[in-house]
């Protein structure tokens, strides 16, 4: 059920990008707005038609502007969840799933229904729900329509911070229920690091970059596209214990980490976005210092940007986190790859929706492709 | 109170919003979502009949349909009978007459459902005709109705068109706003008074109804 795209256009945006995602993997298209992603979600759906495009969903052609073909969008197995959602306003939440499968089913709208924890507001309308309650409908009658690609379109950019880290928890808890490829379109890097296996990085319309995070932020003309404020790592943990004071003790490879805002019991895996911009680095163990978190390890390598900042790679008992200071403090501490340092984080610097829960990844079911 | 010219009104109105309920829905959605060069071309040839007297619309009518024009000879070797001056050709000039009141508004009440929401119903695998059936109708509707609405009231009133080509032969183009011109032209104020009062409480409480469905249509959608 592998979904193959590529599309070439010349205008309104001018677009030149192929990508795969298997099934059950998250792919994210990041890049900022007018870049052309939400423009590739179209013509996966037949919603917008590029002069050159071939879409593919498990070995069957949706989309070949060579061969002529082009399936109506309401042929196609594809479920969006738009931006503003667009759902029928005339209709119950219910209502609004069954309206996408090809014979209506009240116990399965009621299933789908359950699994998006919507429990009990199966009757109500769109207008009487909360934006995080919408967007769980859209969801729904997404999944309702039994895809074979997922889209979701900037999904969380119309709710607020507090249900936006809600909503990521469940995506990634329903990520076990979906062996489709999904694609996610999304400005927004954290969300990006959160949610996705993999990220196709475009800047006005061209492939920037195709791999993992981990990938994308090795890549200076990835982070150039980005922007250099986004770029972060995510650091796996474990929670270990929650303190009284309302920090929690996590456990990484390189040592503990202290924030607040973690939920979960002892034992859960979360992983941690650390922002290249917060990251302190020190060659003495610092003493008296009110930061929380004294992270050792190695340094990697040190990238050179064209300002008067350096990245530098810092790997952290087998994680790389990334440290963006200034090149005269590189060049004063005379930082060297191989060096051993310390990687200095404020408790407070982590946002709360910077920590997610790690998914339940698929990735098993990515290595059988139709 | 002349109650066949009444009941040939209401007939008419009738005939009227039976006929362009489906010309409105056909010409609103197509004027709503297509842009193709000459659509404000169109869109005012459709608002035409609104501005122009209605004596000229008759007297053109009156050409185009009458007893020498291709269409009232086509219609005379068809029927027998000749179009202009009988019900049915005040049928066809009523349509005509009415296009803007029933066109304009469905165009508007298409145009109130969002491109997102289209989008959203070939998504959930609404072929067009689903789509139009459970989507766009349910949401266009308050304009649907309003455009109804209209055509009806305005048939009801309708005057110089139905006079022109109609002419005012009792039980088959006497309308009852023609009837009451024949009435205050003979004197007969106390019939002429009935039938305007009669005619007004009709208009007043087919438009008083159609306000209380719209308000409750608005209620189910927020």
């Amino acid at each position: 059920m592998t979904l193959a795209v590529m599309a070439r256009a010349l205008g309104p945006i001018p677009l030149d990008v192929a990508f795969r995602v298997a099934p059950g993997e998250l792919l994210a298209l990041v890049g900022h707005s007018g870049s052309g992603k939400t423009t590739l979600l179209r013509i996966i759906a037949g919603l917008w038609h590029a002069e050159t495009a071939r879409v593919t969903v498990a070995g069957k052609v949706w989309t070949d502007t060579a061969a002529g073909v082009n399936l109506p969008t309401y042929r196609r197995r594809v479920g969006i969840v738009f931006q503003n959602y667009a759902l029928f306003p005339h209709m119950t939440a219910i209502q609004n799933v069954t309206a996408a499968m090809d014979v209506a089913d009240l116990a399965e709208a009621a299933r789908i229904l359950d699994l998006v924890n919507l429990q009990g507001l199966a009757d109500r309308k769109p207008a009487q729900l909360s934006g995080g309650q919408q967007q769980r409908v859209a969801l729904a009658r997404a999944l309702a329509r039994k895809p074979q690609a997922l889209l979701l379109d900037e999904p969380f950019s119309a709710v607020d911070r507090a249900t936006r880290e809600k909503l990521y928890a469940e995506i990634i808890a329903l990520r076990q229920h979906l062996a489709m490829p999904v694609v996610l379109v999304t400005h927004d890097m954290n969300e990006a690091q959160l949610l996705a296996d993999r990220m196709v990085v475009i800047a006005a319309g061209q492939l920037v970059r195709d791999g993992t995070a981990a990938q994308v932020m090795a890549d200076p003309a990835a982070l150039r596209a980005l922007g250099i404020r986004e770029v972060a790592v995510m650091l796996p943990a474990v929670v270990t214990a929650h303190a009284a004071d309302g920090l929690t003790r996590l456990e990484t490879a390189a040592g503990p980490l202290f924030l607040p805002g973690v939920t979960g019991p002892p034992g859960t895996r979360v992983k941690v976005r650390i922002m290249a911009h917060d990251v302190i680095l020190s060659r003495a163990r610092p003493e008296g210092l009110s930061a929380q978190n004294i992270l050792a390890g190695t340094i990697a390598r040190i990238v050179m940007g064209q300002g008067p900042a350096v990245m530098v790679y810092v790997d952290l008992g087998g994680q790389e986190i990334l440290a963006r200071i200034t090149r005269r403090a590189a060049d004063q501490m005379s930082l060297q790859p191989g060096d051993m340092i310390h990687a200095i984080l404020k408790s407070m610097s982590v946002a709360r929706d910077h920590i997610a829960l790690t998914p339940i990844s698929a990735t098993g079911r990515t290595n059988d492709d139709d | 109170m002349d109650w066949t010219a009444l009941a040939l009104s209401l007939r008419l109105a009738g005939w009227t919003v039976a006929i362009l309920f489906p010309v409105a829905i056909l010409m609103g959605r197509f004027l709503a979502y297509r842009n193709f060069r000459g659509k404000g071309l169109v869109e005012a040839l459709v608002m035409l009949p609104l501005v122009l007297p209605p004596t000229v619309l008759g007297f053109y009518l009156l050409v185009l349909l009458g007893r020498n024009s291709p269409v009232g000879q086509w219609w005379q070797s068809l029927f027998g009978s000749q179009l202009v001056f009988s019900f049915e050709g005040l049928v066809v000039v009523s349509v005509i007459a009415n296009l803007p009141f029933a066109i304009q508004p469905a165009q508007r009440g298409f145009e109130a459902v969002a491109v997102e929401i289209r989008d959203a119903a070939r998504c959930c695998g609404m072929s067009p005709w689903r789509s139009l059936w459970q989507v766009e109708l349910p949401l266009a509707w308050p304009g649907l109705m309003t455009a109804m609405v209209l055509t009806f009231a305005h048939t009801l009133g309708e005057f110089g068109v139905v006079l022109m080509v109609g002419g005012a032969i009792p039980g088959e183009t006497r309308t009852i706003a023609i009837a009451i011109y024949d009435r205050v032209q003979g004197f007969d104020d106390r019939s002429a008074a009935i039938m305007s009062a009669t005619l007004v409480a009709i208009s007043l409480s087919t438009i008083a109804v159609t306000f209380w469905l719209s308000a409750r249509v608005g209620r189910r959608l927020s």
